[in-house]
């Protein structure tokens, strides 16, 4: 037992860190779900971020409460941002939505409020294990039921395609807003609970780069089901402290593994794992599958 | 108006270097409507052979930018056997090449990172002898006109092979529409793999010349601040489309020297970028684009 408790206290921060990541995954998913590819959740989880900080660190305010006007301060956002971006699809709309996140990282390196270049620092410790895994299972949940749901099969109808799931009756406007809206504000969550145990927050975790990652967090996994986006978010998280031996050929190795799991591994590394336990159901699986990204 | 004027010089010169760096995004799109994220990465890998080629091998400038051109057009084969050649094969989706170009860009990153360390370089000094020249209110520096000269005789050459030889009409022809081209007898890999050897070729070029524009601007890393504004080129200017790339570069490199001169420095990006989400809001096609439906 003390070898494991040991083991926690090494890694302890590298655990939280792939909750977080679990939970930036999600946030990308849930737009994939109804079949838009927006980038702009690396931004959305800055705003988050700042939003949680500066109210418990200049307003003294109690953690939860901090975390939700973060979260819907990055829900109002996504909103704002995704009722322009209606009109564009696929590659159009990753890269209006990763000029998005450069705006933030901008307005963030230029207003006093959030400090600058420096960002904040010095932020409560106030985050540990129970609040991120809390929060990741209960958006586990409501992922698991959200793929049963009404809105998730809409959302399926949506990605699958649009014309045929509008002429069916179905609101695209209102479910893509709605996707956006559910995106802002679990990236926003997931923002402010990570600056409360990294102690701070700058910039460049707007850039181009971090919403990069996460992209890479969901595909890794697979985004066939939310189960994949969880798993790909703590690997990538993970592997890379446990590759650490490789020292400076560690990059070279996490690009290896995106290209390869990519190419040989299309519906991501959960795909054949599910299909090896469940057959049926994976191969049933099979037809919802993103194609059109 | 001096200032204005001078300014403008400036703005084409940093403008041009846009522009052909663009180029390269625009030709991959218009035959694979895929965005190749490699590409800035090939603009670091050029930049940093010239070096070594400038420095370690006392080449010549011409030299180091033929040398560089001729590297960053293999690794652009190369892009294309590793990355996107199997996907194509496999019918993945355009998410699936977008994912493995980032992952080939950090594979190019570590392994710049490797040869020639993380510290920024700077080619030694005189490599384009400081001389300047006036006319009028404007002062054109002998570097500012290497590299214009380079874009534009780049761009007239490219202009001739996509227009006059039958590589370049193999090349329409599939960027117009694949499977009829194939049909019609053209080699789809190979033209595919040509395109990422020319796209390759400019990219690590421009690399050279941001080399040569910016003191210390030679690194692994230089490629993300490229790698974001000429995907804002291409949108601007329309996508798919060289004519389009070219002025999105021009109005992109005037624009930020603009803003700095006149309005605030520090907002230079946000500017650009807040201009690059109204023209995808307002004008999906691109300030040329033809009018058509922005599927991807």
């Amino acid at each position: 037992m003390g070898a494991i408790s040991d083991l926690y206290a090494a890694y302890s921060t590298l655990v939280l860190f792939a909750g977080v990541a679990a939970l930036l995954a999600l946030s990308i998913y849930v737009t994939l779900m109804a079949g838009q590819l927006s980038l702009g959740n690396a931004a959305l989880a800055t705003i988050g971020g700042y939003t949680a900080a500066i109210l418990t660190k200049t307003y003294h305010a109690a953690l939860w409460p901090a975390l939700f006007a973060g979260a819907l301060l990055a829900t109002a956002v996504a909103i704002l941002i995704g009722i322009p971006c209606l009109r564009l699809r696929g590659i159009y709309l990753a890269i209006a939505t990763l000029a998005f996140g450069e705006v933030v990282r901008v307005a963030a390196l230029n207003m006093t409020i959030t400090g600058g270049a420096l960002g904040l620092v010095g932020i409560a410790p106030l985050v540990s294990f129970p609040h991120i895994y809390g929060a990741l299972a209960v958006a586990a949940f409501f992922f698991y039921r959200l793929e049963r749901s009404r809105t998730g099969r809409a959302f399926a109808a949506i990605r699958e395609d649009e014309a045929a799931a509008q002429a069916m009756g179905i609101r695209v406007t209102t479910y893509k807003v709605l996707a956006f809206a559910i995106a802002g504000f679990i990236a926003g969550l997931a923002g402010g609970l990570s600056v409360h145990f990294t102690y701070l927050i700058n910039p460049a975790q707007a850039s181009f780069g971090e919403a990069v990652t996460i992209l890479t967090y969901a595909v890794f996994g697979g985004t066939g089901t939310f189960a994949g986006p969880i798993l790909g978010g703590m690997v990538l998280t993970v592997l890379p402290e446990a590759l650490r031996f490789l020292k400076e050929y560690r990059l070279l190795l996490d690009g290896a593994i995106l290209v390869l799991v990519t190419t040989y591994l299309p519906n991501g590394v959960l795909d054949p794992l599910l299909r090896r336990l469940r057959p049926r159901e994976a191969l049933a699986g099979g037809t919802r599958r993103h194609r059109r990204a | 108006m001096a200032v204005f004027l001078q300014q403008l010089v400036n703005g084409i010169s940093l403008g041009s270097v846009y522009a052909l760096f663009a180029l390269g995004f625009t030709l991959v799109f218009g035959v694979l409507e895929i965005i190749n994220l490699a590409h800035p990465a090939v603009l670091a890998v050029g930049a940093l052979l010239a070096y070594t080629l400038l420095v370690d091998a006392k080449a010549g400038l011409a030299l180091a930018v033929a040398g560089a051109c001729a590297g960053g057009g293999l690794l652009g084969l190369l892009l294309d056997a590793v990355a996107f050649r199997p996907l194509r094969l496999r019918g993945a989706s355009r998410l699936s090449s977008l994912i493995t170009s980032i992952g080939i860009a950090l594979i190019l990153v570590n392994l710049a990172q490797i040869v020639w360390g993380t510290e920024p370089l700077s080619y030694p000094p005189g490599t384009v002898p400081l001389r300047f020249f006036t006319a009028g209110p404007v002062t054109v520096s002998l570097l500012q006109g290497v590299v214009l000269a380079t874009v534009i005789a780049l761009m007239i050459g490219l202009r001739l092979l996509l227009v006059r030889t039958r590589l370049g009409l193999a090349i329409r022809a599939v960027a117009e529409n694949p499977q009829t081209a194939s049909l019609l007898g053209m080699p789809f890999d190979r033209v595919v793999a040509f395109t990422f050897f020319l796209s390759s070729a400019l990219g690590a070029v421009a690399g050279v010349l941001v080399g040569m524009l910016f003191q210390g601007s030679v690194s692994p890393f230089m490629g993300n601040t490229y790698g974001l504004k000429g995907l804002a080129a291409i949108i601007l200017g329309g996508m798919g489309d060289i004519t389009g790339a070219v002025l999105g570069g021009l109005v992109m490199g005037i624009g930020e020297v603009m803003i700095v001169q006149y309005l605030n420095s520090s907002y230079r990006d946000a500017v650009a970028f807040g201009l690059l989400f109204l023209v995808l809001v307002l004008r999906p096609t691109g300030l040329l684009g033809q009018q058509r439906s922005r599927e991807a």
